[in-house]
């Protein structure tokens, strides 16, 4: 199976990813479900490098498939943010690209 | 877009599984569904894209809920059986399977790339599948269908819908099978399902805010598909092995 990498490597970009995660920050990251779900899944099966062992490779790459999730998730919304996230120009603002200004309505629209 | 309207998230245990709370309040499902998952670990990973979310709740990013949803409501009203034909039909038109003649570079790049897992897949599952360059795409026989069938049929409701999702997402059954089987890891097999893109990028330029944009949301929903795959078949006899040592 081929670019795993190490398990520390996934290890630590879980744990990177789930500090940037955590939204409102209502508590510390190391206080979610998902943070002491993961300490104790590589705890309890102390993934080493190993190869023999089966239930080791599974949970690897368990951990590397929820890393790129999380990890595509975040980088999408950045992007989604950066180019996608302004909307649409109001009127004022289209009026102004070709050097124009609404006029004033005191009355409202006609 | 609605705001976020909770403070805390939690995941508790039910009669029909793992629910999820906001607040005092149970995550319900589109179709006012009580939410229930079989799995703990992907009530977690629920439970977190919730607590993720920061002013606004973006559903777009939340695949695991959505693919539970999907799960839970079956909004298209699909059996067992539909939706495993729905699957094997990918076959007949998969990514892998169908090559170009034009232009050399891109067709050699196919042909070194793709020619592994296609060889993977039938070693592993005793078929002949084979690649084509006809307009009507590889022809594909009727055993290697059925062998097809028969081993997706292996699979519960719920971990089809996930396969479904990732073969759509994919757009092939090949590299489906190569991430559930854990042949190759989500990013390799988002590689190879845009393997033409790839070769375009390299050619003529990169444009971050089509190209990233796209590679990124086809990883998120890749790695979603394939993480509920994988938790929502999970057995116990592998711990069981492990205690019996």
């Amino acid at each position: 199976m081929a670019a795993l990498g190490t398990p520390l490597r996934t290890f630590r970009g879980l744990l990177r990813e789930l500090r940037h995660a955590s939204g409102r920050a209502s508590r510390p990251y190391r206080d979610t479900p998902a943070y002491q779900h993961i300490v104790a899944a590589f705890r309890a099966n102390r993934v080493t490098s190993e190869k023999l062992c089966r239930a080791q490779q599974e949970l690897h790459f368990q951990a590397a498939t929820y890393l790129c999730l999380l990890r595509s998730v975040r980088q999408h919304e950045a992007l989604h943010q950066e180019y996608h996230g302004r909307g649409e120009r109001s009127p004022e603002e289209v009026a102004g690209l070709v050097g124009f200004r609404l006029p004033q309505q005191p009355g409202g629209k006609g | 877009e609605r705001k976020r309207f909770y403070q805390n998230v939690s995941i508790s245990q039910g009669e029909g599984g793992f629910e999820i709370n906001l607040d005092h309040r149970k995550l319900k499902t589109p179709q006012a569904k009580l939410f229930t998952v079989p799995s703990e670990a992907l009530a977690i990973a629920v439970a977190t894209e919730w607590d993720s979310q920061k002013d606004t709740i973006k559903f777009y990013t939340m695949h695991l809920t959505t693919l539970c949803n999907t799960a839970l409501d079956n909004p298209t009203q699909r059996s067992k059986m539909q939706l495993i034909r729905a699957a094997v039909k990918f076959l007949e038109t998969d990514t892998v399977c169908y090559r170009v003649e034009e232009p050399p570079a891109l067709a050699e790049l196919q042909k070194n790339e793709w020619d592994p897992i296609v060889a993977w897949a039938e070693e592993r599952y005793n078929v002949a599948i084979g690649s084509s360059t006809s307009i009507l795409g590889p022809n594909i026989p009727a055993s290697t269908k059925d062998t097809f069938v028969n081993h997706l049929a292996s699979y519960n409701m719920w971990a089809l819908q996930g396969i479904e999702y990732i073969i759509t997402q994919l757009k092939s059954l090949i590299l489906s099978m190569g991430v559930i089987d854990r042949h190759i890891t989500v990013e390799k097999a988002v590689l190879l399902s845009r393997l033409e893109e790839e070769y375009q990028i390299q050619r003529w330029g990169n444009v971050e805010w089509a190209h990233d944009y796209d590679l990124c949301e086809l990883r998120a929903r890749a790695a979603a598909g394939t993480l509920f795959v994988h938790l929502c078949s999970e057995s116990s006899t592998v711990k069981h092995k492990l205690l019996q040592d």
